[in-house]
């Protein structure tokens, strides 16, 4: 069997598959499919300071090898977070990442500051929603914002901290050294590039909130050649998602230099993506004599 | 493990209508733990959202359950094609039912064109004690008449042109003479504006109403929060979600 542990900031995961924020809830319903504890870990829905109800139905919309969503940040707060799911979920054995986001850096520095004396394992902050009006994608597209929001958040919490980064900017690289010097541990991403769908029947946006985040397979290129600008960037590691539904794609965007690899709509289309992933992982490390993954980091050959 | 995922042979299909195909899936677990008003996640092949899809008869004996479908779009489409002794991929049951209430008299079960389906396990289960309204646009549109005979129900058809020697009109006019003389509870499935006629109807005569809610799904467990609707309970107004708080929910907690 090769070894599919990964280290991240000083915690070990057991394989590098993490099911992504909001697509995977506090974890309750996929337990219904597998034991939790196969996975190396759990980004949690992004949680804010206060309850947030979030936008209107229809949130979900398809789109070829993919789907826009809308939810907007539909979560019971941190201290609901922290008393009714965080303890449930900490007795998984897999590694927890507390996915928290804001409208302004003091709120997201709260929100870090209050899971700072749980033992949630690594805090992720997402700079990068694009479903909220204030907050949310505002810090991640501007390098000021991003690292003022990071310092803030940073000064907060002694937890491991991921920056979730935004790929609707212009230069991904600029914005992850900013999170980096703001004292960033680690960034992940993508996040959801923003589009939009209309019914042609109804000439109305098939979302109420009119725009929304794509994500799924088709968004895995776009993904790919950001994680590789980013790793070669910045020294702190790269945790990377986007449209991953296999294990080549895992591999791929560790290849790319992603240190780990979050799962996020592959899950709506097969509940067990996570679990099949790792074990395609596995074989492909055994046929190809890999015997660590930790091998693949960063492994590509560029021309 | 409550939910199963699995590929699950189709051992009859039928055309029933213009566009409308009844399945009966061979699948011994979903069928052992379905109750009436639950759907399942189907996923056609090659598409990345599955579609949910009522539980239109379940057959614990024999381990299938039943579906009905309308072909709305590609989704639905692809599902269609699919042929007797093929595959079909699917999570459930899914998603919260109707209630059964083993001592009523009297139940009106109300179902609006390919709100239908859903009906007919209630059917089966309150048999002679159930009287389904079905309401269609038109004559090629009605279906699963017959099946609600076999259950022994009274069946009223309304066609909104008059079609087919159909009662014309809209369904609430044959449940609002039904409940003057009174019901123990009212089941309802179909489009927003018959469920919302369906609940004022109710909520005048002061019968117990449940109905089924439709919203655009992702997980379909209750993961992705995806699928929010408006539900008014204990005086708060807050999003619950349609796959997992629903699909059926008390008519006087919906916010139209
Ligand atoms: C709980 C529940 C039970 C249902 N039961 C039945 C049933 O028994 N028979 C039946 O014919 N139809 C039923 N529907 C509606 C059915 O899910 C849609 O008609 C179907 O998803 C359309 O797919 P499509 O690819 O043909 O259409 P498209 O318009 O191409 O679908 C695009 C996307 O929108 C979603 N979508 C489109 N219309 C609806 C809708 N009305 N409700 C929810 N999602 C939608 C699709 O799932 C897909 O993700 C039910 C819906 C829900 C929510
Ligand atoms: C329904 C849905 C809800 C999401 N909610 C969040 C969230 O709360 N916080 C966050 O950081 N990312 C959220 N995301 C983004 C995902 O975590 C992930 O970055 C993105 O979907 C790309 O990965 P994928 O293509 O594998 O889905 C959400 C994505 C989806 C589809
Ligand atoms: S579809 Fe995901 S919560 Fe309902």
């Amino acid at each position: 069997m090769a070894d599919l542990s990964v280290d991240i900031c000083n915690i070990k995961f057991k394989n590098p598959i993490i099911p992504a924020s909001g697509v995977f809830g506090y974890g309750r319903e996929y337990e219904e499919f597998y034991p939790l504890s196969e996975l190396g870990g759990i980004a949690t829905k992004g949680t804010t300071a206060k309850k947030r109800t979030g936008n209107l139905s229809p949130r979900i919309a398809e789109t070829t090898a993919g789907m826009l969503n809308s939810v907007g940040l539909q979560n019971p707060g941190v201290d609901y977070f922290i008393q009714h799911e965080l303890p449930y979920l900490l007795t998984k054995n897999t590694v927890i990442l507390a996915n928290i986001a804001g409208s302004t850096p003091e709120e997201c520095a709260e929100v870090a500051e209050k899971l700072d004396s749980t033992d949630v394992h690594m805090i992720e902050l997402n700079i990068s929603c694009p479903n909220v009006k204030q907050g949310g994608a505002a810090f991640g597209t501007s390098c000021t914002m991003a690292e003022q929001v990071t310092s803030a958040v940073r000064k907060a919490t002694a937890k491991p901290l991921v920056v979730k980064l935004s790929p609707n900017v212009t230069s991904i690289t600029e914005i992850a050294k900013a999170v980096e010097f703001a004292g960033a541990d680690a960034v992940s991403l993508i996040n959801t590039l923003l589009g939009m769908r209309i019914d042609i029947h109804t000439k109305r946006p098939v979302l109420k909130n009119n725009v929304g985040g794509l994500s799924g397979a088709g968004i895995f290129p776009v993904a790919v050649r950001m994680v590789w600008q980013t790793a070669n960037a910045v020294k702190i590691p790269v945790i990377g998602m986007g449209g991953v539904t296999s294990g080549e794609d895992a591999i791929e965007l560790m290849m790319a230099g992603a240190s780990a690899v979050q799962v996020g709509m592959a899950v709506f289309t097969d509940p067990y993506a996570p679990v099949k992933i790792i074990q395609q992982m596995q074989n492909f490390l055994e046929e190809n004599h890999i015997s660590s993954v930790k091998e693949i980091i960063g492994s590509v050959q560029p021309w | 493990m409550k939910y199963v995922q699995g590929n699950y042979p189709i051992i009859q299909k039928k055309a029933i209508a213009e566009n409308v195909f009844s399945f009966t899936v061979l699948c011994p677990e979903i069928a052992e733990k379905a109750c009436a008003g639950q759907f399942v996640h189907i996923l056609p092949e090659g598409f990345s959202l599955r579609r949910p899809i009522s539980i239109a008869g379940i057959d614990r004996k024999n381990g299938t359950i039943r579906i009905v479908f309308v072909i709305k779009h590609k989704g639905t489409q692809a599902l269609a094609d699919l042929h007797q002794g093929e595959y079909i991929n699917m999570i459930g049951p899914l998603g919260h039912g109707f209630t059964l209430m083993p001592n009523a008299q009297h139940v009106i079960l109300v179902g609006g064109g390919i709100g239908v389906p859903p009906m007919l396990p209630l059917a089966e289960y309150y048999q002679e004690k159930a009287t389904v309204i079905t309401g269609f646009r038109s004559f090629p549109q009605i279906i699963l008449q017959e099946d609600f005979e076999a259950c022994h129900a009274q069946v009223i058809c309304c066609t909104e042109d008059g079609s087919a020697g159909a009662m014309k009109g809209l369904v609430t006019t044959p449940l609002e003479q039904l409940l003057s003389e009174g019901a123990d509870a009212v089941f309802a499935c179909g489009a927003l504006p018959m469920l919302k006629a369906v609940a004022s109807v109710c909520q005048r005569a002061e019968i117990y109403c449940e109905i089924s809610l439709e919203e655009r799904m992702a997980c379909g467990v209750g993961a992705c929060l995806g699928c929010a609707c408006r539900i008014n309970r204990s005086g708060n107004e807050e999003f619950l979600h349609v796959c997992k708080d629903g699909p059926v929910f008390k008519a006087e907690e919906v916010v139209f």
